[in-house]
């Protein structure tokens, strides 16, 4: 019998889904025989009011695995989170956006009305307008993480998750099992860069305006650290995994530093902290850092991680 | 007060929204409209970030065409700190972007286009569905599995992300291609271009024909297009300047910096997203009026090949020719952006391939200097779903003050309301109608997605 699974996307950009595509090969092994999609709005045409249309309670199918990506911004999308929760047996929350609020989270620096204000009232192709108001769901107080609204069983953490982990935790659930979780390992850990534990690049964190230090011809284990040359990467704070099963973490692939997708190495760290540690570890001045309140809590502005800071009488 | 229908979600598009149709007494459709319930606030909460953090920060705002966000979010970046990126980490730009299109045409016409044309718009919904296609065609449906991995694999081996990337950086890119690379990519993207020669055809012989009045009449409306283009008209969807083409043909050409002069946003107090419109058409006046829209064009693939006057490369000219001949310059027809898709599908296999031949492309020289300032930057460049307009302005530590953004799928809020009253209009009468109507209305809407 196959597992009936159902899936939503909140206050998501899609990224999660295509994440899900790119299982690739495997999930034509996977689907329909172990795996049924009962609702996807992205493949599947199930509707919350009924194939006509003329439902007037929003309703989602029972299934064993509900799947959610995206973090929680309206209240339309907690009803939904609720009604999930109500119809599933094991609800996962996939992807940063859904476990820790991710970038859309960052919105959480300011207030609810202030957002709309901005985006309404201060726009240089249209004047000054009032937000709508009309049928649109309110809303939330702030951007929530899916567990702020409902109990989650599995978290998968990424922006977007690695296939190969979607695919792992799918696998499992399909042959019965209730729990999967990620190892708590850094991205530092499964980095192959030359570390020293100390900074090359002097006590002030440098801006990333030039290319780091590395010879494209030489694989990536004769890199040195980027921390360590001097730049920020949240490799140290966020948890291992965005390369799947194997492999480079996939920004320092590209050359480029960690910006902590894959969120807190253990739920409910505080990568603000920690980072701030690892900073001072090297000899490097975490208060040379620009823009530090939002960058190191990029991808995880729920949880009131990050909240408006009270007005300091400018305007 | 009559009946109200609610679609919700639309499914097989990208994003969540709801259409809502309203009958009158009679069961005839008085009103219909099309919802998007979501606002994340980018303008807001990229105000403060560092202008380098950008493109990494932007590429969230879709996961469909993050690379396209990334990419004009670093020109933006560029233009902010007044830098202009080496010559060889602009061709690398540009191959990304086209490799970056390849696997979503892939994605858009087989899994969320198809079943509505090769299971028919009538089959039981719980079928209509990429696995439906599966079973009525299982080789093909794992040659379009393995081809669209293969597509995001190699751009992933490449530079890590796929979906997020962070290659671009403001003056350049991050990493070089090596030529182990450059030989690797240009075998498989030999694959990817006969595999979009077979698709194309595939579609122009066998799928379009049987849908000949779908096509002649589904959520046809009259709106004109926007689109990029070179200095001599050809299409691009890297660089170039912007073409606002009118419904009888004729346009206007201007630079990015002056989209504001052209296009204008009104608001609906229904559905959050903006509604852009040509604001030197009609005395600046915006009108969803299906007999007389004012101000209403339509962006992303169909919108491209519209405004463009000819094509760069020699197989996808000969598609638009083809093309041309049987629906003229511009057409209106919406169901024809299915079309249209897959002609720049074969122009973005040929562009690829042209740009690994080129030797340039392998150069070491990728990143010029960049110097923190304040400024003001506009960068496009063209998303499958249309143009992106991301203009940003930073103080002088290089922080960003102010943002604005008009993002593919916003183009496309009024004409997608103008499609949707359109096809429940004709589609629906005295009260009657059944899953496969309503399904019908939700294709005006795949059509522009993504
Ligand atoms: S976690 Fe990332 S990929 Fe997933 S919905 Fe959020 S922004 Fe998109
Ligand atoms: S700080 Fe960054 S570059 Fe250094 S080891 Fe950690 S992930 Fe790798
Ligand atoms: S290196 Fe960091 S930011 Fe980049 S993909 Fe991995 S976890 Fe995400």
């Amino acid at each position: 019998m196959a597992v009936k699974v159902s899936s939503e996307w909140l206050n998501a950009c899609s990224g999660c889904e295509i994440s899900i595509l790119n299982i690739g090969e495997t999930i034509l092994d996977l689907i329909p025989d172990k795996i049924e999609l009962v609702h996807i709005p992205a493949l599947v045409d199930s509707k919350y009011y009924g194939q006509l249309g003329d439902g007037t309670k929003l309703e989602l199918p029972k299934a064993t695995v509900g799947l959610i990506s995206g973090g929680v911004r309206t209240e339309e999308h907690a009803e939904v989170v609720r009604e999930m929760r109500d119809k599933v047996d094991i609800l996962v929350a996939l992807g940063t956006c859904a476990t820790d609020g991710g970038i859309p989270a960052q919105a959480n620096m300011w207030k609810n009305e202030d957002v709309l204000k901005k985006i309404f009232g201060d726009c240089p192709t249209h004047e000054p307008a009032g937000h709508p108001t009309e049928i649109v769901p309110p809303y939330t107080d702030s951007v929530l993480a899916v567990d702020e609204v409902a109990k989650v069983d599995i978290y998968i953490p990424g922006c977007p998750p690695h296939p190969d982990w979607i695919a792992d935790a799918l696998l499992a659930l399909v042959e019965g099992k209730t729990e999967w979780a990620l190892p708590e390992r850094s991205v530092c850990d499964t980095c192959p860069v030359i570390r020293e534990k100390k900074s090359a690049g002097g006590a002030a964190i440098k801006r990333p305006l030039e290319n780091y230090t590395y010879d494209p011809d030489e694989p990536i284990e004769k890199m040195r650290c980027i921390m360590e040359q001097g730049y920020l990467c949240l490799g140290a704070v966020t948890r291992a995994g965005c390369a799947g099963k194997s492999g480079v973490p996939r920004c320092i692939q590209a050359r480029q530093a960690c910006r902590g997708c894959f969120g807190p190495i253990r739920r409910g760290a505080k990568p603000m902290v920690d980072m701030m540690g690892a900073l001072s570890s090297i000899g490097q001045d975490a208060k040379s850092l620009v823009d530090r309140r939002a960058l190191l809590n990029r991808f995880v502005g729920a949880h009131k991680n990050l909240r408006p800071l009270p007005q300091r009488g400018k305007k | 007060m009559g009946k109200m229908i609610q679609i919700q979600p639309v499914t097989r598009i990208e994003g969540h929204s709801r259409v809502v149709v309203e009958l009158d007494d009679g069961g005839n459709v008085s009103d219909a409209r099309f919802h998007v319930f979501a606002l994340r606030g980018f303008e807001m909460f990229c105000q403060g970030r560092p202008v380098e953090e950008m493109p990494r920060i932007v590429n969230r705002i879709c996961g469909i065409c993050p690379w396209n966000h990334h990419l004009a979010s670093v020109k933006a970046t560029d233009a902010v700190f007044g830098v202009t990126p080496p010559p060889a980490a602009v061709k690398l730009r540009r191959l990304a972007q086209h490799m970056a299109y390849i696997p979503d045409k892939l994605l858009h016409f087989y899994f969320l286009a198809a079943p509505d044309f090769v299971l028919g718009p009538d089959c039981d919904p719980s079928t209509r569905n990429v696995i439906g296609i599966a079973k009525a065609n299982p080789e093909l449906a794992r040659k379009v599995v393995r081809m669209r991995q293969s597509a995001a694999m190699m751009l992933e081996e490449w530079l890590g992300k796929v979906i997020h990337p962070v290659a671009a950086v403001t003056g350049g890119f991050s990493r070089p291609l090596l030529e182990k690379e450059r030989e690797k990519f240009l075998e498989g993207y030999k694959e990817q271009l006969e595999f979009a020669k077979f698709t194309i055809a595939f579609a122009r012989e066998e799928v379009f024909p049987k849908y000949t009045e779908a096509v002649e009449s589904l959520g046809v409306i009259k709106t004109g297009f926007i689109g990029t283009v070179t200095e001599d008209g050809t299409h691009d969807i890297y660089d170039g300047k912007l073409r606002l083409m009118k419904p009888d043909g004729s346009y206007d050409d201007f630079s990015y910096e002056q989209y504001t002069d052209h296009i204008g946003e009104h608001i609906e107090a229904w559905t959050y997203p903006k509604m852009p419109f040509a604001k030197k058409w009609a005395s600046g006046e915006f009108s969803l009026d299906l007999d007389e829209p004012k101000g209403i064009y339509r962006s992303n693939a169909l919108a491209r090949i519209n405004v463009c006057d000819k094509i760069g490369t020699p197989e996808a000219q000969k598609e638009l020719d083809l093309f041309r001949e049987k629906y003229g310059r511009p057409t209106q027809l919406t169901l024809l952006y299915h079309w249209a898709r897959l002609i720049e599908l074969v122009n973005n296999c040929e562009t690829v391939i042209q740009l690994l031949e080129d030797p340039e492309i392998t150069s070491r020289e990728i990143r010029s200097d960049v110097q923190v300032k304040a400024g003001r930057g506009v960068g496009c460049v063209e998303a499958p779903r249309g143009t992106l307009i991301h203009d940003y302005t930073a103080d002088e530590n290089g922080l960003i003050s102010s943002v604005n953004l008009i993002v593919g799928t916003t183009h496309n809020q009024a004409p997608i309301n103008m499609s949707v009253k359109k096809a429940a209009q004709d589609l629906i009468h005295g009260g009657e109608y059944d899953q496969g109507v309503l399904n019908r209305i939700e294709m005006a809407i795949r059509a522009y997605d993504p």
